[in-house]
């Protein structure tokens, strides 16, 4: 009898280091899902970034690539542009996307590149051990904002938002993994930015609602509930930008 | 008919909160070579094959066939 739920062929038997509850297992399979039901294992170049996700090389199949902080779009554009047949995505936290990186992602969206970013979101730096972090709330209690991220900490970025303004993004959506509706809908959006990717239409980032249950210092379970219950009214989910060719 | 894979379970609890039937649980009784509790089928008889705790699982933990 057929398997009717299996673990992709793109991800290797390699057992993750994330902690347990820890979403980026959920996005690492929903991506190597991606790759495998459109087939492009073999021409697929993954740039894993700096973060908890540094060791994403690990456990995908496809080709992957490891670059300084912040820097996985420029050199996604360096191997896109080399090897134009390939698919290229990167795998990038919020400290690395939003922070030491916004200059990369900012201009690799204005260029247009032809790359697909998948930028998990979880409101804090979780590597370093939980301090504050661009898109932490307004409020939020991490090991550098004790009494809570307050205005002089500055406010929110809404990454989305931001580089949908720039005429080279292409298709950017906010999807969330706190429940199965939600994962598998995620899963559809990254299949979509793939399908751009492969038709040649440019910039796509999807971004991903993510938790940290450690640095959260949350169980699993209710770390889940925190993202359905303070990040989405921040952060709104669905489609922010759809400059897709319909097909 | 349901495989869970122990050693790559790290007892996060997010099946077990998600299964519908509520037949999921952490086996208090092991531990796994990672250090955790793994999860365990209480009813194999009540499982109706939903899939929602394969597609929660962080660690593809769970086959489905």
């Amino acid at each position: 009898m057929p398997l009717k739920f299996k673990k992709p062929d793109s991800l290797t038997d390699i057992a993750m280091h994330y902690c347990p509850g820890c979403t980026h297992g959920i996005i690492h399979r929903l991506v190597a899902n991606a790759i495998d039901t459109l087939g492009i294992e073999g021409k697929t170049v993954g740039i894993a970034s700096v973060g908890c996700s540094v060791f994403a090389y690990n456990y995908f199949t496809c080709d992957m690539q490891q670059a300084s902080h912040g820097r996985a779009p420029a050199v996604a554009t360096g191997v896109k542009r080399s090897l134009p047949d390939r698919i290229v995505f990167t795998y990038q936290g919020d400290g690395d996307l939003a922070a030491i990186g916004t200059a990369e992602i900012v201009h690799a969206a204005a260029r247009g590149e032809n790359i697909t970013v998948i930028f998990v979101n979880n409101a804090i730096y979780g590597m370093t051990g939980g301090q504050m972090a661009p898109t932490t709330l307004n409020g939020q209690v991490t090991l550098t904002s004790p009494y809570g991220r307050r205005q002089q900490e500055g406010h929110p970025v809404r990454m989305s938002e931001m580089l949908s303004t720039l005429d080279g993004a292409r298709y950017i959506e906010r999807v969330s993994v706190h429940n199965p509706a939600h994962i598998i809908k995620a899963g559809k959006s990254i299949i979509k930015a793939f399908e751009m990717q492969l038709r040649g239409e440019g910039f796509s980032m999807i971004e991903v609602l993510s938790t940290c249950p450690t640095n959260l210092k949350m169980s699993p379970v209710k770390a889940l509930k925190w993202v359905e219950n303070n990040m989405i009214p921040f952060y709104p989910l669905g489609i922010i930008k759809d400059g897709s060719v319909k097909v | 008919m349901i495989t869970i894979n122990e050693e790559m379970c790290q007892g996060c609890g997010l099946c077990v909160e998600i299964c519908p039937r509520k037949i999921l649980a952490l086996d208090e009784s092991k531990i796994n070579d990672r250090g955790h509790t793994p999860i365990v089928m209480t009813d194999e008889n009540a499982c109706t094959g939903c899939s929602l705790c394969a597609v929660m699982c962080p660690d593809c933990v769970i086959e489905i066939e």
